[in-house]
């Protein structure tokens, strides 16, 4: 079960992976999310459902390798199989009565906006994509967002790459020039989300930012996703991962995404210098 | 010969001061000299008032007579007949509330160590070997069970033993629910866990982890296409409460929930654990139940100077005694009549303390304990970088979100009559999905309730 059926790297930190999953592929949504165990000792990580196919049985994940478990995760190929794989977790984006939307995604976050803006595109709205990158090594997804918006904008902070600017420049830019949004789906970073938030709360765009927070369950036990929206408090997990941008409270959420920094960072070097130990000894050979 | 002594044959137990450090069981469990010396207490009283005091109403002089002559597997078999966890019940049960507070031994002096006897004939059986189980002959009809806790284990092991195709449906990817996520190894060895669970595969139950019901399937799939003639929902009471005061979402403040499951289900307190549980040096638990113990005791033994704030007296500690008087011994401080205010900030967003206010008692509230009223102007400080919300939980909605003519109470529980009908045909309920949080016992015995329910709804149907 929970078979890797296919995995391809996207770019330098950041991997693809087709898992076979029938139950989960059967249901899954855009704008759910799973959560999984690389083995039996594993930290249970959430990761949103980039894409997935119900006759095949296989939900895609992309994710960024940025800590212990993902470069566990990154470790595995073809073949190898997942020790635990739950869901579809969480609320799907709500596409209902959509005409004209903007999807704004920064980073690996538009691993997660494909979905969303795939599922507004095939059902009819008008789909304005704005993907932003670092520069033009990290970028992914272009020719997928492409098929899927009418208008595609590719930003980059160096200009390597599409124009050079963030990805608010560009939201800026088009509603200034006239364009009417019914939404904005804004997914990255949450220093970019809240910035973005702030721009389209000065037009009054109603905007949905999918929040990430840290999750042990997901299912709504422990509360550790919480985070306030509206003066009100709510679980990412089972009332998200979209919000109203507007309510959400990001700075609380930015500082409680940090509480476990120090534990990732040391984990993660941790998991680093096993490997490359175990890169070493096999490069040996025989010794 | 019966024993006169008027007090239990005490329970060997780890030193406070060295099980505060570790996560190894807190009580050794007697030999069979003292199991043998405390069964022959036992009066064998014409009214045997402690087998009503047992909710699932085990035979227990009869049992207890089978120790006192050194007949342990014909004990195990006694309890066996009524219960299916004793591992577990002789371990967590509140007894002192149960089967001991009704004992007649408990006039004069101690009641009969009830409890400690089922755990000690409970763990002799467990370390025999496994005998070869006689597979029930299957009857060709298919039940689901929702949650893999004491009430879905329970349910799920009857219905096998009458045999019917039984599948267990669990969330996590580990099976045994608050068993589990909740009670601590050092209170309940989750070996002894495994090996329930082993038993129940035994029997042909099918136990499917990472499947939540609601999201991965409904209850309404579960019948109309997945072949279930019946469901039991044993889902428990997992919502954690928040009292919503300033402060609550600051880095360090865990609902217990959490807490407990990062430690016990993710093994955080391991050295090499993948999954980080803060490491606070002082930390405020706020609660009187026995999850407020489990987590002030899980967070002592992390290494921090914990203090229990409780708004009511110990008087009123709804706790487990021995857990109260463990959690005392293992240098945990209580302060009562005390209640959260608000929780203060450090600069850079941790927590830096509680400002608690002090309470006083008044009249009974619906609960029928007196209510705690504010003493104003009397707030005080306590400082804590940690904060661990222990004040109550209950059931998840997601459950009654997806399911089709299912009732519910207002604050969530899925209501069900005393055979655990609920509102919609062929699914039952038992546990703390029904009656909010309570115990492994009621949950077990709601289990069996319901399995029996399940057997004759099945049988009535097919006539």
């Amino acid at each position: 079960m929970f078979d890797i059926v296919r995995k391809k790297s996207l770019n330098p930190t950041v991997t693809l992976m087709d898992i076979y999953a029938p139950a989960v592929a059967k249901k899954a949504e855009p704008g759910q999310f799973i959560i999984l165990r690389t083995d039996c000792d594993g930290e249970r990580i959430p990761l949103t459902v980039a894409d997935f196919d119900r006759e095949k049985g296989t939900v895609t994940i992309i994710f960024q390798i940025v800590g212990a478990t993902t470069e566990k995760l990154n470790r595995l190929g073809e073949g190898d199989c997942l020790c635990d794989f739950v869901g579809p977790l969480g609320r799907a984006t709500e596409t209902e009565g959509k005409k004209k939307v903007a999807v704004v995604g920064g980073g690996v976050g538009c691993a997660i906006a494909y979905p969303v803006a795939k599922k507004f595109f095939e059902q009819g709205t008008e789909v304005h994509s704005i993907i932003g990158f670092r520069n033009r090594d990290l970028v992914i997804l272009e020719d997928e967002f492409k098929a899927v918006s009418q208008k595609l904008c590719l930003m980059s902070d160096d200009g390597s790459c599409g124009e050079k600017g963030l990805v608010t420049d560009a939201l800026k830019a088009l509603i200034e020039s006239g364009e009417k949004y019914d939404e904005v789906i804004t997914i990255g970073p949450l220093i970019m989300m809240k910035f973005v938030s702030k721009l389209t709360k000065e037009y009054g765009i109603h905007t949905v930012a999918s929040m990430n927070p840290v999750m042990i369950d997901g299912t709504g036990m422990c509360g550790g996703c919480r985070l306030s929206v509206g003066g009100e408090m709510k679980f990412a997990c089972v009332d998200g991962p979209e919000f109203d941008a507007h309510l959400i409270d990001f700075d609380e959420a930015i500082a409680r995404s940090s509480m476990y920094r120090p534990f990732e960072r040391h984990a993660h070097e941790e998991t680093c210098n096993l490997f490359a130990k175990a890169d070493a000894v096999g490069k040996d050979g025989n010794n | 010969m019966a024993n006169m002594s008027l007090k239990k044959n005490e329970m060997p137990t780890q030193a406070p001061d060295v099980r505060n450090k570790n996560f190894s069981e807190v009580a050794l469990g007697y030999t069979e000299e003292q199991a043998i010396d405390e069964a022959k207490r036992c009066l064998n009283c014409k009214t045997k008032p402690c087998v009503g005091g047992c909710p699932v109403h085990i035979n227990i002089p009869a049992f207890i007579e089978k120790v006192a002559a050194g007949e342990f597997e014909e004990a195990y078999k006694m309890i066996a007949l009524s219960s299916s966890l004793p591992a577990v019940c002789g371990r967590v049960c509140p007894q002192e509330t149960q089967c001991e507070q009704k004992c007649v031994r408990g006039i004069k002096g101690e009641p009969v160590a009830i409890g400690r006897l089922e755990r000690y004939v409970a763990d002799r059986h467990n370390a025999l070997e496994a005998e070869e189980v006689s597979l029930p002959e299957k009857n060709g009809h298919k039940v689901a069970v929702i949650g893999s806790g004491p009430s879905g284990l329970a349910c799920a092991s009857d219905l096998a033993k009458l045999g019917y195709d039984v599948t267990v449906f669990e969330a996590l990817h580990l099976a045994g629910g608050v068993l589990v996520y909740g009670i601590p190894e050092f209170r309940l060895p989750k070996a002894i866990v495994g090996k329930e669970i082993d038993g129940l595969k035994a029997l042909g139950v099918k136990i499917e982890t990472n499947t939540v019901i609601g999201k991965t399937f409904s209850i309404d799939e579960l019948m109309e296409k997945m072949g279930f003639e019946a469901v039991f929902i044993g889902s428990g009471a997992g919502l954690p409460r928040f009292m919503n005061i300033k402060g609550e979402n600051l880095k360090g403040v865990y609902s217990a929930n959490e807490f407990l499951t990062r430690i016990n289900l993710m093994k955080a307190y391991k050295d090499d654990g993948t999954t980080p549980v803060q490491r606070s040096k002082k930390t405020v638990v706020v609660g009187g139940g026995n999850v407020a113990m489990d987590a002030a005791r899980c967070a002592k033994r992390l290494g921090a100077d914990v203090t229990v704030v409780y708004r009511r007296t110990e008087k009123e500690l709804p706790a487990r005694a021995e857990e109260v008087e463990h959690a005392m011994e293992e240098g945990i401080r209580f302060m009562f009549l005390t209640n959260p205010l608000e929780i203060l900030p450090t600069e850079d967003g941790w927590v830096k303390g509680v400002l608690c206010q002090k309470m006083k008692l008044s009249e009974p509230d619906a609960s029928g304990r007196a209510r705690p009223v504010p003493i104003e102007g009397s707030a005080e400080l306590v400082e804590a970088d940690s904060v661990i919300m222990s004040i109550g939980t209950s059931p998840n909605p997601l459950i009654k979100s997806t399911t089709t003519g299912l009732d519910t109470q207002k604050w969530g529980g899925i209501i069900a009559d005393e055979n655990g009908q609920t509102s919609k045909e062929g699914v039952f309920a038992g546990g703390d999905a029904v009656t909010g949080a309570a115990t492994v016992i009621l949950a077990m015995g709601a289990g069996k309730t319901a399995a029996a329910a399940i057997d004759e709804y099945i049988k009535n149907k097919n006539i």
